[in-house]
Parts: C-alpha cells; sequence; structure tokens
C-alpha cells in the first residue's frame, strides 16, 4: 500500500472542501472495496478524508413519504430497517443477496453505489486494463469473460457493476443527493449516477471531484410484489452472474433492472412497458444493444429465464 | 574419506554462520525501523479499548486494524488469511459487531471496543462457543477458529436482533435459527479444512442454550 496522509472530517462541507482541494484525496467510509484495491495499489490516494463521524447513518421519513437513507447508514442496518423490510423488500433483498455478514456491517450506502468493478483484468495489474490505467487496452475482450458485462459495453471495457443494492435502487428509482465543493447541494436520479464506458472507462460516474453523496432519497412506496431473484456461481457470497429486481403490481404492470449484466444496473423503462407481455418481450427489448462474448452470451438467455421465474413468483 | 572429525567442524561452521545471518537480519530491521519511520503526515494517534484494555498507540495510516492487533499489540489470535476480505480468518467484534479486521485502518477507530477472540476467553474460562467448537470438533488446522468464533458469537446476536438474511422466508416475521439460516449467515467465514457440518453443529448447541 502507498503511504497517505489521513483526516477525521467532522463536517460535510469540510469533507468536500478538503476533497477538492488536495490532489490525489479520496473519501474513506466503511474502507472494504477502497482498501482492498489499495492493497494491490490499484487505488493510490495520497490523502484519506475519514466520513464515518459525519452523522449521515439515519434513515429518516420525507414529505413526500418516502425515506432519506444517509450515506453512511450500513448495508445491515439498511436491510434490516423495519421500514425497509415492509415498504421496500426489493431493497432488503438485494442487500442481503449480497456480500457477507461482516462485510455487510461495514460497507455503506453511498460506498456501495461507488464500488468498483470485479472484473479479473482490473484487479490483474500485469494485465492492460483501460479503466485502471486508460489506453492501455482492455484484457478482458479476448480473456475471461465469462462473469462480465454484455450491455452498455464498448471496445475500451466490459467491465459490468458488481452492486446487487443498484439494481433495487434502481429499480425503486432512487434519488442520490450530494454535496459539492462549494457547499452546494444537489439531486442525481440514479439512473444518471454511472456512466457507460465509451473510450473512458477510467470515469465511472457524473459526481466531480470532491462531491460527496449524503444520502439516497427513495420516493414513496410503490406496493405491488418485490422481488429479487440473484444467480451466481455458489448459494452465498458470491456476484451475480445475472440478477433481476423487479416490483410487479397485481394487474401485471411493473417495473424491472438487471445486474450483473452491464456497468451500471440495467433498466429501460421501454422494456418495462412490456411486463404484461413477458419475460421474452421485456428481455428483447432490455438487451437490444447487447454486445456479448463467446463466453458471456449465455447470460442474454439467463437473463430471460431468471426474469420468466420472477414473474411466475410475481403471480404465484 | 571424510573423518567426523571434519563433518562435525563443518557443522559447527555452519551454525555459526546461520547465528551471523540472523544477527545481521535483526540488525537490517532494527536499522530500517530506526531510519525510515512514517513521516509525521503520515502517521495518526488513535486509541481504543481492546478486551478490555484501554490501548493508545501511534500508527503508520496504513495499519490495518489486523496488523495493529497481531504486530503492535501482540494479539496474535486473530489469524490473517486473505488479507482481502474473502475468508473471514481475520473476524473480530467492535462495538459487539462483527468485522473483517483486514479491510479497515487502525486509525479509522478511535474510541472503539474491540474483542479478539483472547477477549472471548481463555484457557480454563471457555466462551460458550469455544467449548462447543472444541466439544464438536468444528476445525481441523484450527486456522480460521478465532474468526469462526467471534464470527459466530456476533451472528447470533445478530439474529436476535431480528436482522433478516438472504434466507430468510418471511421479512416482517422474527427471525428464526435453523441450520439453513446458521450456514448462509456464516457464509463469510471459509474454512479450508471443511468441518463445516461439525461448526453448524456447535452453534447450534450454543443457540438452543440460549433460547
Amino acid at each position: 500500500m502507498r503511504a497517505f496522509s489521513y483526516e477525521r472530517a467532522s463536517t460535510t462541507e469540510a469533507a468536500a472542501k478538503a476533497a477538492a482541494t488536495k490532489e490525489g484525496a479520496k473519501f474513506i467510509a466503511g474502507g472494504t472495496n477502497l482498501l482492498d484495491l489499495m492493497k494491490l495499489e490499484i487505488e493510490t490516494p495520497t490523502h484519506l478524508i475519514d466520513v464515518n463521524e459525519l452523522g449521515l447513518d439515519q434513515i429518516e421519513p420525507t414529505p413526500e413519504g418516502g425515506l432519506r437513507i444517509g450515506a453512511l447508514v450500513r448495508n445491515t442496518d439498511l436491510a434490516a430497517d423495519e421500514r425497509i423490510r415492509r415498504d421496500y423488500q426489493l431493497l432488503s433483498r438485494a442487500l442481503l443477496a449480497g456480500a457477507s455478514g461482516q462485510l455487510r456491517n461495514r460497507a455503506t450506502t453511498a460506498g456501495n453505489l461507488l464500488q468498483r468493478t470485479r472484473c479479473p483484468y482490473f484487479y490483474d495489474t500485469n494485465q492492460p486494463c483501460n479503466k485502471r490505467q486508460p489506453g492501455s487496452g482492455c484484457a478482458a475482450l479476448a480473456g475471461f469473460s465469462r462473469q462480465l458485462a454484455v450491455v452498455g459495453v464498448s471496445d475500451a471495457c466490459i467491465a459490468n457493476h458488481p452492486s446487487d443494492m443498484a439494481v433495487a435502487m434502481r429499480a425503486l428509482d432512487a434519488v442520490v443527493e450530494t454535496v459539492q465543493p462549494d457547499g452546494t447541494p444537489r439531486s442525481v436520479p440514479i439512473a444518471d449516477l454511472h456512466r457507460l464506458p465509451g473510450d473512458t472507462p477510467h470515469i465511472e460516474h457524473v459526481l466531480e471531484r470532491g462531491e460527496l453523496i449524503t444520502a439516497v432519497v427513495l420516493p414513496k412506496p410503490v406496493g405491488g410484489k418485490q422481488i429479487y431473484r440473484k444467480v451466481r456461481d455458489r448459494a452465498s457470497y458470491a456476484f451475480a452472474l445475472v440478477s433481476v429486481g423487479a416490483v410487479i403490481q397485481p394487474d401485471g404492470t411493473g417495473r424491472v433492472a438487471v445486474g450483473g449484466i452491464a456497468p451500471k444496473p440495467w433498466r429501460d423503462e421501454a422494456a418495462d412497458g412490456e411486463l404484461p407481455n413477458g419475460a421474452k418481450a421485456v428481455t428483447a427489448k432490455l438487451l437490444t444493444d447487447a454486445r456479448p462474448t463467446e463466453q458471456n452470451a449465455f447470460k442474454l438467455t439467463l437473463v430471460e429465464r431468471t426474469l420468466s421465474a420472477v414473474l411466475a413468483e410475481a403471480r404465484g | 574419506m571424510q573423518s567426523p572429525g571434519a563433518l562435525e567442524i563443518s557443522r559447527r561452521d555452519l551454525l555459526v554462520a546461520s547465528a551471523a545471518t540472523v544477527t545481521v537480519a535483526s540488525a537490517s530491521s532494527l536499522g530500517h525501523a530506526q531510519t525510515n519511520p512514517p513521516a509525521a503526515s503520515q502517521s495518526t494517534t488513535v486509541g481504543f479499548t481492546v478486551n478490555g484494555e484501554r490501548r493508545e498507540l501511534r500508527l503508520d495510516n496504513r495499519t490495518t486494524l489486523l496488523d495493529a492487533l497481531r504486530e503492535h499489540l501482540h494479539l496474535t489470535g486473530t489469524k490473517k488469511g486473505c488479507d482481502h476480505g474473502q475468508c473471514g480468518a481475520c473476524t473480530v467484534l467492535i462495538d459487539g459487531r462483527r468485522v473483517n479486521a483486514c479491510l479497515t485502518l487502525a486509525v479509522m477507530h478511535e474510541g472503539d471496543t474491540i474483542t479478539t477472540i483472547e477477549g472471548v476467553g481463555q484457557p480454563g474460562n471457555l466462551h460458550p462457543m469455544q467449548a462447543a467448537f472444541v466439544n464438536h470438533d468444528g476445525f481441523q488446522c484450527g486456522y480460521c477458529t478465532p474468526g469462526q468464533i467471534c464470527s459466530s458469537i456476533a451472528m447470533l446476536e445478530e439474529i436476535a436482533a431480528n436482522i433478516p438474511s438472504h434466507v430468510t422466508s418471511d421479512l416482517t416475521a422474527p427471525a428464526e435459527i435453523t441450520a439453513a439460516e446458521i450456514r448462509e449467515r456464516m457464509s463469510g467465514n471459509i474454512c479450508r479444512c471443511g468441518a463445516y457440518s461439525n461448526i453448524v453443529e456447535a452453534i447450534t448447541e450454543v443457540a438452543g442454550r440460549k433460547a
């Protein structure tokens, strides 16, 4: 690990300002992903701003009837919250499908959204990777790509976003609240938070340098049957090959987001419109622009079948 | 043909040479520590309570909680397995919750209360979970065991606090203690020897006693 200086921030504004003014600074919250990457010298911050004492660890009702989830609410606490379990079961289920008990006790809501890909070539510093070292090439395209993305990809990068939680947040139309380095707050719909790789896969989200996530806001509950189904190589503690998060209403309408297949949680409102017509119709819309490799083309079929199982469970 | 005496001499030479090597190695590591302390801006003072005792350390910021416990406080019961949060061997309790000590910096724990396996119980005064692991042969090599025990103690507390899991069928009903629940909730602790079935039995016994 490279050496770095360290400070404990006491206000969000001070934290954002410090991060914007200090070259090479990064925020650290749970640290479960950042420290892993720092040990491998994939992340090499020269200064860490510890945001754990900022008090952003509450879940509060909003005037609109939704919930504001503090950026530092741990995954365990979010999944266990009574209101989440009652009104946003999809979110609870997605959180509980991810990582291990130990990791969920540390990992935060904001950190989960900003965690980085587990593409093996991003992790292997002996291999070219445009995300880790812009312009060096992509070893995954002709490599071991079974786990990687099939849609939203580019010639520069086929890495997928690893989060389960983000898939539920996307289906629930969550909004990310931030504070910018000049102290101004802003709201970013989750749909707009993550960027597709294009020819700059190292730029993964729309946040500016120093901009700090303070909360994630859920709109008022949408009801329906809420199901998160994750398909993976092990029954527990493994990343998704494909995951489907869906909210299905009694009349068959609803919304669906898919994980494991794209650089961001994948949802297309036009595909939602096909839900009453079944899994095949939805999948055709969702994966119109898919560009799978030979090794991960199975995911196209797996999305349809996983969604089909979800729809059957919703009817059940 | 070599005489036994010649062999003796060469063996003695070898021992002398090894001793010299050891001396050189320790001198050089001492020298390293003296000449290359972390820059002031790259070290931080942190105070926390470990197993009931207040500790204060000045640490290179890079020091993980795991390395602080093992290398600085010499509490070597907590084990380093993968050092990347994948195996669970380093599981300790921070303010009663289980975490991977390898994936958190020691300097991030100002004021926290940390319990390691040494604080869970001692020979002659075992925690019920330690005793159950012994009774049920919940290990073979024992390397993952401190992490398994810390994890399982906190895991039962999580069930008692009604925290659900991936296999909990009804999110609005109280969490239950079943073998399926225990297996799912312990998936962050890998046992390379494969003592899982006995680990589940040990945990089940303690859970039954509590209930």
